[in-house]
């Protein structure tokens, strides 16, 4: 809890080149999306009952 | 009575002459039921690119339900009972998950140019939508009522004092801002929602480019053949 408060209150720390100012947990996220944006496309999507029934 | 009756079950429908008969025809030739309601997907869906439209949904769903819970119990309970801690906690990290969905939906949408096939109204109130939505966070910051969310309503004052708007759109105001945030936004964003999902079935699911002219062609086909052909 005492983690989380600190976490919580404190600045976070930003990381600078040049123009563009970017905090980290907000560069996390940015990367977390991207990341996840890549894995659903490469990752197989697993196959639906409706792909192995037989039309009665 | 009984003339009216075999008009309906027999003879051919005759052109609707009031508004609501030609917005009955209209709904009935661009949006027929198995249209509207599909029990399946085309087979590019396979892909969990296609997900991220309806876990935003989802998300949505769960900052409607948890905001109105907020809403009844009011900023008394929300700081500081368990209960109204989480269920302030899961307005605020179902938003997250909104706009993490909302922007991987948006970035596939973009790159497969879900524009294509007449879907440009759909790809337009899909992104008017993200910018309500953007609209209503901003207002849902500002009425966190802590110090969270004072800090943020006076860089946002600065910002919008220097675009020319902060005379009328005060975001130091709460009032102003808790009812555009429950009600004005909640409710535009509602419609382009209902609007942007309506879009989709009536034109479908936008197929990935490659798939595009191989969809066309086995729609073709498979209205030529019949249904056991196939």
């Amino acid at each position: 809890m005492d983690l989380a408060l600190r976490l919580s209150s404190d600045a976070p720390h930003y990381l600078s080149w040049s123009w563009l100012s970017v905090s980290v947990p907000n560069l996390i996220v940015i990367g977390a999306m991207i990341a996840l944006f890549v894995i659903a496309i490469v990752l197989p999507f697993p196959k639906g009952r409706h792909d192995s029934r037989e039309d009665s | 009575m009984s003339t009216d009756t075999a008009r309906h079950e027999a003879a051919p429908a005759a052109p609707a002459t009031t508004w609501i008969g030609r917005l009955r025809d209209l709904l009935q030739r661009k949006l027929p039921y198995d249209k509207l309601l599909p029990e399946t997907q085309p087979a590019y869906m396979a892909s969990w690119i296609y997900v991220f439209g309806v876990l935003t949904l989802g998300a949505l769903g769960v900052i409607v339900a948890s905001g109105a819970v907020l809403a009844f119990r009011g900023p008394a309970w929300y700081h500081i009972s368990t209960t109204g801690l989480f269920f302030n906690s899961l307005h605020f990290w179902s938003v997250q998950l909104f706009f993490l969905f909302m922007v991987i939906h948006l970035a596939g949408k973009f790159w497969m140019a879900a524009w294509r096939g007449k879907r440009a109204k759909t790809w337009i109130t899909g992104v008017v939508a993200f910018v309500v939505a953007v609209g209503a966070a901003l207002t849902g910051y500002v009425v966190q009522t802590n110090f969270d969310s004072q800090w943020i309503a006076f860089e946002a004052k600065d910002g919008l004092n220097a675009v020319g708007i902060g005379s009328w759109f005060n975001v130091a105001d709460l009032g102003q801002n808790l009812l555009i945030h429950v009600f004005l936004l909640p409710a535009i964003l509602g419609v382009l929602v209902a609007i942007h999902l309506l879009l989709v079935r009536v034109h479908g699911i936008v197929p990935p480019i490659d798939a595009a002219e191989v969809v066309e062609r086995t729609t073709v086909q498979e209205k030529s053949q019949p249904e056991e052909a196939r």
